[in-house]
């Protein structure tokens, strides 16, 4: 008990005295996970509607294919993306193995097919009799598209932050690919990791308590511009 | 969805995707420059030195100590990887590191006859002990690490006790093989011997706490044995460590540029000498004294029994390199 006790009091002191390693680490998380969802979303909520608003063979085989991704391990994605960007890969000519940019790389491939999944769920739920009203009102094909995407938009927010939310919490990647290097490429979840490895259970467990208020404050300020 | 309206949507998609890449643009910016804050200022002009280390010398933090110097010294922005001895030897095989931090001179060896690394030197050293529960079911105090490792077997498959061990192919990992070896055992035979031989998968700290939970055996380096002891209190004490076989050598390698062109053999070099110089040595010497009353590893001057490396093997520095 002593030690959830002095793991909130830990973490609670490090928030407070606003501790710069702890700060520089939550921030790299923050902004490394933002980037991500960022381009996750600039590259699977356009494809998500062309795949949403297009009729083709093998779409429902796709979707299913899509959604047995949601479930792909962090390390698998770690381990895939760290053979072609090592030296020795297929891309190791870019050197970018051990830096912030090969994290967003592996985490983008984690979070696309939930981005891709959820999006394309979002899109279909849109109810029809507005688009049949939109139709008998003239509507054309882009207008009718940008019609949905706009009628969907708060399912597509959550599919972001449920993008973002698995991002930041991830440990494989980071480890695999960021290789936890201190003022570098170490982040909350990597930092968990290794303070546990070391004995520091509380400090550990303080980290934890902070990854969690990054999410909740980024949960909020999300809900807040959705409100608008 | 109309004939019409299909026709016409990849130009909304397209739309959306150059929307969606103004977007981007402050994330890219961003991402590539997360480190320019803080108290890591970047080295200017920037060069990264990568080096892979076991994770004894970093759980101890003795690298946090070491980082710092290096950089101001040869103006370079060190990134230290941690990992098991398999994996740093596979990081640099793979030459994603410029030099790497080892402990197993057997494989250390093979990847020097490779021609994966060169200029290796030794620049420290401590020792491994079995620790366990301090009733000592298995009676192995005061015995050689071989006996012990005989004796907890038998005791082990009756299932008297249990034994944690790294499972990791690290060098520590590597040390246990060797003593099953010394003590007659096949470590296959071992592996597959029962429940009792628990194989963590894990580094040396939370195998540490898995045996202190388990009540169990366990081999560890002195230096996570000691810094983890401070920090969790463990319940399982040193009962084994007088055995000539615990001699743990610790060894920089750096890699071999004609393999990977890449490889920073320059600062490399600079590094291992360094590390081998009466500073570095000093520092090796008297780390931890404060926290632990005793220091957490030795200058390699130090080492004068069966299995240190010979003398001009560290007291000769590295030359520089030539194509």
């Amino acid at each position: 008990m002593t030690e959830i006790w002095n793991g909130l009091v830990k973490a609670v002191e490090l928030i407070i005295s606003f501790d710069p390693e702890v700060m520089q680490i939550a921030g790299r998380s923050l902004l490394i996970a933002v980037s991500s969802a960022v381009i996750g979303s600039a590259i699977c909520i356009p494809l998500a509607s062309i795949i949403h608003f297009n009729k083709f063979r093998g779409k429902r085989f796709l979707v299913s294919l899509i959604q047995t991704f949601y479930s792909v391990p962090t390390v698998a994605v770690g381990l895939f993306v760290f053979v072609f960007i090592s030296s020795a890969g297929p891309l190791g000519g870019l050197g970018i193995l051990f830096t912030p940019p090969a994290i967003v790389v592996g985490q983008v491939i984690l979070i696309t097919p939930i981005l891709l999944g959820l999006t394309i769920s979002a899109l279909n739920s849109v109810d029809r009799t507005i688009l049949d009203t939109a139709r008998s009102l003239g509507a054309g094909g882009w207008q009718m598209a940008v019609l949905v995407v706009k009628e969907a938009r708060f399912a597509v927010m959550a599919a972001v932050i449920m993008g973002f939310g698995r991002a930041i919490s991830e440990v494989g990647i980071s480890l695999m690919v960021g290789g936890n290097i201190r003022g570098f490429t170490r982040v909350i979840t990597t930092a968990i990791s290794l303070e546990t490895s070391k004995g520091d259970i509380e400090l550990a467990m303080a980290l934890g308590i902070i990854l969690i208020i990054i999410a909740l404050v980024v949960n909020i300020v999300m809900n807040r511009i959705q409100q608008r | 969805m109309s004939l019409k309206s299909r026709k016409r949507t990849p130009i909304a998609g397209a739309l959306l995707i150059v929307f969606m890449l103004v977007g981007l643009i402050p994330a890219v910016i961003g991402c590539t420059e997360p480190e320019s804050e803080g108290e890591f200022p970047l080295r200017d002009p920037l060069v990264r030195f990568k080096i892979a280390t076991t994770t004894s010398l970093y759980d101890t933090g003795l690298w946090y100590h070491l980082e710092p110097i290096f950089e101001e010294l040869a103006n370079v922005e060190m990134d230290i990887v941690y990992a098991g001895t398999g994996i740093a030897l596979e990081y640099g095989r793979r030459g994603d590191v410029d030099a790497i931090i080892v402990h197993d001179k057997a494989r250390e060896d093979v990847f020097i006859a490779d021609g994966y690394g060169l200029n290796r030197r030794n620049f420290g050293y401590n020792f491994f002990l079995i620790a366990g529960p301090p009733d000592d079911p298995a009676g192995i105090a005061g015995l050689s690490a071989a006996e012990s490792m005989t004796k907890l077997y038998n005791e082990g498959i009756m299932g008297n006790v249990k034994f944690v061990s790294r499972g990791d192919d690290s060098g520590t990992h590597a040390k246990e093989k060797l003593i099953w070896k010394e003590a007659g055992f096949d470590y296959e035979d071992v592996q597959n011997s029962g429940e009792w031989y628990v194989e963590a998968g894990k580094g040396m700290g939370p195998t540490l706490l898995m045996a202190n939970e388990m009540q169990a055996y366990v081999m560890a380096d002195i230096s996570t044995f000691l810094a983890y002891n401070l920090k969790r209190d463990l319940s399982i004490e040193p009962l084994v460590d007088k055995d000539s076989i615990f001699l743990n050598v610790y060894a920089a390698i750096a890699i071999n540029p004609e393999t990977h062109p890449k490889a920073k053999i320059d600062i490399a070099n600079q590094f291992i000498n360094w590390l081998i110089s009466d500073e570095v040595q000093e520092i090796i010497g008297t780390y931890g004294t404060a926290e632990y009353g005793r220091s957490l590893f030795f200058p390699i001057a130090s080492c004068d029994m069966p299995g240190c490396p010979p003398v001009e093997d560290y007291t000769t520095p590295v030359p520089a390199y030539m194509k």
